[in-house]
Parts: structure tokens; sequence; C-alpha cells
């Protein structure tokens, strides 16, 4: 049996690794091969981010070296696949190199996508890539005071980190003795400020306690940069000296160019996670268009689940365990005291109050990441 | 030709129906309708709210065993 894994991202790598380790047995006999093809040698913790661009991680903290992560017996290799021949059981990858498979696993993740909406690459600061997230640190330690506008693109990667960055902002612009030259303004999408009703509940009185203020029903339509305005599509114009965005994401374009998708999301079963049409490829991370959080607990979870399932595939002959939409995102509601929301398909989040001890966990899970990505955790 | 494209956000607490709408918007043409499932009663409130106010067109709404059908047309 022959898997290939094409994305070593969170999703790519926990699955390789627990693959790896179910199906030991079958690895050492030579009856299973897993082959991992990624764009980089290195695999990169993408939350870490947020605190980059607020001067509380630095690069080298969001980095390890991929070969490091994986299980021996996992095939890897820098290679990203260039052709995806689904119907022929193949990938051809960017060196040349044709690689067959008899189950193919679809992780390749998305990328943020600002120029979807004029002026705003060129006008606003974001933190979805090392460069963009040290272009924002610096860009935020010469700013002196003003107004701070935070604007939302849908969909995007990491549910909370509109909420996050906001408070965040409070408490490093706190640090710095500015919070009274300093305005903070958050606008939302939809008419509450978060997708989840009890989030939104919860970090509203939030908001309020800290003077910073929110719009609803705003979709960010274009920025114009010579008058510092966001318009919306809702006819809303706001004035910003600082405009901070979490902008809308696409997944990867080798997935459109091979005819796969809309804008690089692929139709994917929501419980069996098999990509439609196809039995034997299945997505999972970012990459699926499921309506849940593009996240890294998301692609986690997912990963667990299709790993229990290729190696029930491979013993069994058939998948043993569905998807039940299971998300776990921690909140950090400043600079010291974080929450969480965990739901399913079924079940809404509850959040409680921010605490001290859930932020050091998170803290402590930046660290733990590492022991995520090899699925030991 | 108009085309009718199912958003299926049935289960979606995070980004939820509307947020899914807002994005199947993105990649349909003006003209073309959207029918948004969802298992959550207050989209069936949100989706024609907000579908008014940024100047597309709310069709419908009707209830099927505990999913509801929000059908809207893209306007510009």
């Amino acid at each position: 049996m022959r898997i290939l894994i094409v994305g070593g991202g969170t999703a790519g790598t926990i699955l390789a690794n627990n693959l790896a380790r179910r199906l030991a047995h079958e690895l050492k006999e030579g009856k299973v091969h897993i082959t991992l093809l990624s764009a980089s040698d290195k695999h990169m913790y993408q939350p870490g981010l947020l605190y980059l661009a607020v001067g509380r991680m630095t690069p080298d903290e969001l980095y390890r070296d991929q070969a490091s992560l994986l299980e021996p017996g996992i095939h890897f290799h820098v290679d990203p696949v260039e052709h995806f021949k689904l119907d022929e059981k193949q990938v051809t990858t960017k060196s040349g190199r044709m690689v067959g498979y008899d189950i193919l696993v679809i992780a390749t993740g998305s990328r943020m996508y600002p120029e979807g909406i004029p002026g705003l690459a060129e006008h606003a600061e974001t933190f979805y890539t090392e460069a963009s997230a040290l272009k924002m640190f610096k860009r935020l330690q010469s700013f002196e005071g003003g107004k701070v506008v935070i604007a939302v693109g849908v969909p995007h990667k990491c549910p909370m980190a509109p909420l996050e960055i906001t408070f965040m902002l409070h408490d490093y612009f706190k640090d710095r003795g500015l919070l009274d030259k300093v305005s903070i303004h958050y606008t939302y999408p939809i008419n509450r400020v978060h997708s989840l009703e009890n989030v939104a509940k919860w970090a509203v009185p939030e908001m309020e306690r800290l003077g910073i203020t929110y719009e609803t029903f705003f979709n960010m339509k274009e920025v114009d940069g010579d008058k510092k305005v966001v318009r919306s599509e809702e006819g809303s114009e706001v004035p910003y000296d600082l405009l901070i965005t979490i902008p809308a994401h696409r997944g990867m374009e080798v997935l459109e160019k091979n005819g796969l998708g809309q804008n690089g999301w692929l139709p994917t079963h929501r419980t069996r996670l098999n990509l439609e049409g196809y039995d034997h490829v299945y997505v999972i991370g970012d990459t699926t268009n499921i309506p849940i959080s593009k996240a890294g607990s998301t692609a986690h979870f997912e990963a667990d689940t299709l790993g229990e399932n290729i190696a029930a595939i491979v013993r069994m002959g058939a998948p043993v365990r569905e998807y039940d939409g299971k998300v776990f995102c921690f909140i950090e509601a400043g600079k010291d005291r974080a929450t969480y929301a965990m739901f399913n398909y079924q079940t809404p989040p509850d959040p409680k109050s921010p605490t001290r001890a859930v932020h050091w966990f998170k803290v402590a899970y930046n660290k733990l990441y590492w022991v995520s990505a090899r699925g030991l955790l | 030709m108009t085309q009718r494209k199912i958003v299926d956000g049935r289960g979606s607490f995070c980004p939820g129906p509307l947020m899914e709408l807002i994005v199947a918007l993105k990649e349909v043409q003006v003209g073309d309708e959207l029918e948004v499932l969802s298992t959550d009663k207050g989209s069936a409130n949100d989706i024609p709210e907000w579908v008014r106010k940024v100047g597309h067109a709310y069709l419908s709404t009707t209830e099927q065993e505990g999913t509801w059908h929000i059908v809207v047309r893209k306007e510009k």
C-alpha cells in the first residue's frame, strides 16, 4: 500500500507520524510505504507569528527542520507537487519525479490573499508570514499614537486572530505608555464581534472595559492609502492611522492550476474527509471546504481521525471513524490572560472568563506544539 | 442562465453560515442565486439583514426538518 501525503504543514506532518506509528510493523515489512512531499525543508509554528508581530517571540522560535520532526521510515522529499493526475493515481513534482499512490492525502494548506481588496496589501500591516509579522512589529515600534483599525477578510486562517491581535495590541500600547494617545477600532464582517456567538458575548464587555470601539457588518471593499480610509461593502468609511488586517485566505494555487476546487479549497466530505468523487483521495487541514475553522487544531483532529482510518483501511479494508468537526482554539485576551473555545458540528463552545492559568498553558503549548507535530500529543 | 449554488453551512458554528455566504458570493456571477443551508436559527435572521444592507436580493427562507434554506441573489 503506497500512501502519499502532499503538504508538510501541521496536518500532513501529524498524519505522517501518526501513520508511521500505527503501521510500524507494516512499514518494517515493506507492506506499506509512506511518502511526504513538501515545499519546504522547514516547519513553521504558524500561531507564533501573532507573538512575533508584538515582539513576544523571535523568528528562530518558529522553526524546526522538517526532517527532524518525522518518524523513521517516512520517505520525505522537499519537492512540491505540480501536477495531480487523480485518475492515474499519480502526481508529478517540481523536479520531475513521478509518484504513484494507492491513497493520496492533500494537505497543502492556505495562504493569505490581501490582493483581493484594492489597496490592502500596500497600506495594511498583517502577520501571516514571517516577513509581514516582522514588518508589522517594526511599524508598531515606530507608532507613537493615533487610530488603529482592525479589518477582517473572509475566509481567514485562525478564527481567534482578530480578537487576539486586538487585545494584544491594547496591552502592547499599554506597556509602551501610549494608551492615552491610541484608540483601537475593531471591525468584523458579520453582525456580532465574532462568528461564535458565545465568544462574541464574552468579547464585547472585554472591549468595552478596555475602551476598544467596534463596528459590525464591515466587509472590506477597498483601502484608500492617500486619504487613509478603509471602505466597506456595507457603505461605511473608517479613517485610520494604522491599519491592521486579518486578510482573506485562499488555498494553494497549484490546486486551481490542476482544476481542483475553487480558490484552492477542495470539496471534502465533512465526516469521511475524502475528496468528493474520489474514495482514495483525502483532504485535511485548511485545504478543505468544510465549513469549520481553518485552524491548527482542526488540522490536528482531522489528521488523528484520518490516521486511524487509513491504518484501518490497510489492516481491515475499511475506515472505522468519522470526523465530528472538533475544533479547539485558545483565545489570548491580552498579554497575560487567555481562555479557549472547543466545539464540533453538534455542540457550540462556551468560553469561560480569561485566566492567567490558560494563558500560561498557551505559552507552554507554543513549545509543546513540536510534540504535537511529531504525533505524540 | 441563472445558476443556483448550495452553500452548506449546516453544523457550522465557526465561521458560520453567514460567513460562508459572504465567501460564496465572491465566487459566483451577478444574477446567480445561492441557497444557504443552516441548522442555526439565528442565521435565518442574520442573513436577510446583511443581504439587504449590502445590496443583494433576499428571496426566501423555508425550514425543513431543522434546516433553514435561505435563498439570495447576487446583485452587484
